[in-house]
This record gives C-alpha cells, structure tokens and sequence, in this order.
C-alpha cells in the first residue's frame, strides 16, 4: 500500500529523514516510534505531499508522493500532531466543511457527521464552537475530522495527546475497528497505546529506521522483556 | 461545491468576531461624520461628501487586508491549513475560498457609507450605483493585500502590518488632503502605487467623469492581479517548503 524509498529530508545542512526504506501493507496499522526530533512527523508530511523530499520517493497506493500529490491526496487524510480544527465553527460545522471539502453531497456528508458524531462522544458538543470545547474534546474533534474523508490511508501524529482515560479508550476502539479496511501510519509515545494497537512497529532514531517488525519479534530478538526495554535500548545503542 | 463550503467556512469564521468586523464599519462612519463637521468650516470643497464618500470607503477596504491577512496568518499558525493542503483542493481554491466571503462584507461596508453619507448630505443619482459596482471591483485588491500578507507573515504580524498599511494607504490616496499640494517624491509614488488610484475611479464615477474611471481601474485590476497572482505563488513555495 505504501512503498518507501531511500526518503530523506534536509533542512539546510540537517538531515532530518535519512534514506528512508519500508513498506506498509494494506489495512496494516504501523506504528512509528521515536524520540523527539527523530523525524517522525516530518516522514508523514513528506508522505502527505505537504514537503517535498529532499531525496527519494515514496508510492501510496500506487501512486508517487513526489509526481502524482493530487491523487495521492484523494486517498490520504491525517490528524496533524497540533490540534487543528475551525475554532469559530461548531463541532457540527467543523465535520461538515471536511465531509464537503472531499466532496461528500450534503446529505451523505450530514448523515457521517452525525455517525461521527456518536462515534467520537460528540454529539452532546454538536452545537458547542470548537474553540469552547476542552483540549481533550478539540482533540476528538481531531482525529474524528481526519476520518470524514474515509480515507484508504489515514495518518494519526499523536491522536490520543491530552485525551482523557475513557476518551482514549474509545479512539483504541474506534481504531481497532478501522484496522484491516484502513491502513493507518500512527505515531504515539504511549508504549501501551502501541502495544494495544499496532500490528507492526518502526523504531526511529536520527531519520532512519533502527528497529522493524511485530512487537514480539523485536522482543525475542532482543531478549528482552517489553516493548519499552526495547525501545529505550534500540535508541541508546544508536547514540554511541 | 467544495470552494463553496470552504468560503462558507471562512465567512463564518469572519462575521462571528465581531469586534474587528465592527472596528471596520464604525470607524469609516465615525469619519465620515467627523469630516463634514470640518467641512463647515473650511475654505475648499475636498470634505464635501462628494468628493470624501469614495475615498472613505475605500479607506474601509483596508479592513478587508485586515479580516483576510488575520484569518490566513491564525489558519496557518494552528495547522488548520495543514489540513486544507491535504485535502485534494487546489492553490486556486484555496485563494479564492479566502477571497469571495469577504465580498459581501465588503458590500455591507459600501452601504453603510453611502447610508451614513446620504444622511449627512450626498444627493442620490444614478452615478451611486455605478459607483457601487466600481467599488466592488476594487475591493479585491485589498483582499488580495491581506492574502499576501496572510501567507508571508503570522496573525500577529499582520496586526502590526496592518497598522503600517492604514497609514500608507490613506497618507497616500489622495482623501484627505491634495496630492498635488504636495507634490514631488511623494505624489510620483503614490502614483505608483494603486490606492489612489483606487479613490479617483470611485471619485471620477462618482462625479460622471467616465473617462478617467478607465485607467485608474487598469492600474487597479493590474495590481489586484499581480497581488493575487503572488500570493498564490508564495502559497504554493509554503505548501512545498515548510507547512508553517
Ligand atoms: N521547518 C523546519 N526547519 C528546520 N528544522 C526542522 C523543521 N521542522 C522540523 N525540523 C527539525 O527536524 C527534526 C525532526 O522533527 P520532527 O518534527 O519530524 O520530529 P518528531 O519525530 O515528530 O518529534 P516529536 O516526537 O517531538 O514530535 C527536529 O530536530 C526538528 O528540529
Ligand atoms: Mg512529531
């Protein structure tokens, strides 16, 4: 489904996403783990056709990230690692302007709308503008506006930041649900989030990918006992 | 349809801050006012509402370089736009999703003028209408103003531009005091610019001297188009280059 070739990304003399290779199934959900500053978002806005790669390319669904963005952009939708909603629209309005702008009539679009709505614990704020709502709900608010495109490839930056224990409960739920038709890339630096959800997990360090695989095959191959032994291993070792 | 919603969106996101929307018709009428009290005491006609309609309420336009500077600059800083440039519309969507809800405000402020001005003494003919039209073909230049200053700088900085632009624009049009008085450097560069231009096509169909409507609303429409024309392409150098 995606297809990742030697990506990098400079800025100025920095590489930021060195020679990036991987491949991302159809209907896999991929977790993408790493420190701060390891590259991670700047791989999915480059994979969102929002940076141009510095080097390398990478194909969605067939289709170049770098020759072909607009079809790419049909297929594609992301929750961004910053809250981003309209903060003078209402959760209702907010939901709607993105099931219109991907083209949705009004009645389908109304119809998702509300169908997110409960989905995402919405519908009591339906008529409550976005900028009143708490952190958590502009979160939910979020994630829920990345889904009004269904689309083939979702990219979650952090979705369940500053959510709440249930509300993060109900996004791992909404998620499970979601994995196998939508291949979802997700970033998240909740160990348990990942350990709940992904299918595969891509550790980052420095722009390249340090560790690939299920959650169990990098424990066994590292012999060690979790997720996190793992993780903060995998990140040191790079360091030296 | 998908322009439409997106216009419908930043309409909206305009008319529900009031206090800025307020600033931009209270203080042309505030003006307005102001001047034809001056007007009685004065020895030349330049504050006779004749000639001072047209030049305030294009001065009310720059409150439309305002409205869409802030909202681009505030769309960009919270990632809001990062989401508009996944989506699959495109840079000319985009410009004109921000430009076409600023029109009908832009109405709103021409009448309001022309009411206040009736009420403190323009005759009614028929050169108002036509004048209406001719204002409304100049008002995109002020928006196209705001969209580039949108795209270049952050909400914040547009606030502090904006303060520069108001006095650059209204030093340099011709209101509230003769150009040709002053003469010089300063005449031949607001010569150059578009905004006085911009008073004399509304002043000249005001006063049903066709014939110098023409050119000044070439220079106009000339640097509405360069303007927008920039702006989408900074647009696009932002949309490849980094997404703040
Ligand atoms: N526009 C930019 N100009 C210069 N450097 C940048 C720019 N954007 C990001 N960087 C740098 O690129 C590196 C990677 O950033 P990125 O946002 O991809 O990290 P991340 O893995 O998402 O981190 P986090 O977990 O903190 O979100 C950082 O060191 C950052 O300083
Ligand atoms: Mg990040």
């Amino acid at each position: 489904m995606i297809n990742i070739r030697d990506l990098t990304k400079l800025y100025k003399e920095r590489v930021v996403v060195n020679q990036l290779n991987l491949q991302i199934h159809q209907g896999e959900l991929f977790a993408l783990l790493g420190q701060n500053g390891a590259g991670k978002t700047t791989t999915i806005k480059m994979l969102c056709g929002l940076l141009s790669p510095t080097e390398g390319d990478a194909t969605i669904d067939g289709k170049s990230i770098v020759k072909n963005t607009q079809a790419v952009k049909q297929v594609i939708n992301i929750s961004p690692q910053e809250t981003a909603v309209a903060p003078n629209l209402t959760v209702y309005e907010n939901l709607l302007l993105f099931s219109q702008i991907y083209g949705y009539e009004k009645e389908k679009a109304q119809q998702q709308v509300y169908d997110k709505m409960a989905l995402f614990g919405l519908t009591p704020h339906q008529h409550d503008k976005a900028k009143t709502l708490s952190g958590g709900y502009q979160r939910r608010l979020s994630v829920a506006m990345a889904l009004m495109s269904n689309p083939k490839v979702l990219f979650l930056d952090e979705p369940t930041l500053g959510m709440d224990i249930r509300a993060r409960n109900d996004v791992w739920n909404i998620l499970k649900h979601l994995k196998g038709h939508v291949t979802i890339i997700l970033t998240s630096h909740y160990l348990e989030e990942i350990e709940a959800l992904a299918d595969r997990v891509g550790i980052m360090h420095h722009g390249q990918i340090c560790a690939l695989g299920t959650i169990q095959q990098l424990i066994s191959e590292t012999g060690k006992h979790s997720l996190e032994e793992v993780f903060l291993e995998k990140t040191e070792e790079a360091l030296l | 349809m998908r322009v439409a919603a997106f216009a419908t969106r930043n309409h909206k996101e305009i008319v529900r801050d009031p206090i800025t929307l307020l600033f931009g018709i209270g203080l042309p009428i505030l003006l307005l006012g102001l001047s034809s009290v001056m007007q009685k005491n004065m020895p030349f006609a330049l504050y006779e509402m004749n000639n001072l309609t047209p030049g305030v309420i294009v001065f009310s336009f720059s409150f439309l370089t305002l409205f869409s500077g802030m909202l681009l600059g505030k769309d960009k800083s919270s990632s809001f736009l990062m989401r508009i440039f996944v989506s699959p519309l495109s840079a000319a969507d985009y410009i004109l999703g921000y430009m076409i809800p600023l029109l009908p405000i832009a109405l709103l402020q021409i009448f309001i003028c022309l009411a206040t001005a009736m009420f403190l003494g323009l005759p009614f003919n028929k050169s108002i209408l036509f004048m209406i039209l001719v204002l409304l073909i100049i008002s995109p230049l002020y928006i196209s103003c705001g969209l580039l200053f949108g795209t270049l700088f952050t909400d914040k900085q547009v606030g502090g531009i904006f303060a520069i632009f108001v006095n650059v624009t209204t030093w340099l049009s011709g209101t509230w005091f003769e150009l040709d008085m002053i003469g010089g450097t300063f005449q031949k560069i607001a010569q150059l610019l578009p905004f006085m231009h911009a008073v004399n096509a509304a002043r000249a169909i005001l006063h049903a001297e066709y014939a110098n409507v023409f050119y000044s609303l070439i220079v106009v429409i000339g640097y509405t188009i360069i303007m927008t024309i920039l702006a989408i392409f900074m647009f696009k150098q932002k949309m490849q280059g980094s997404t703040k």
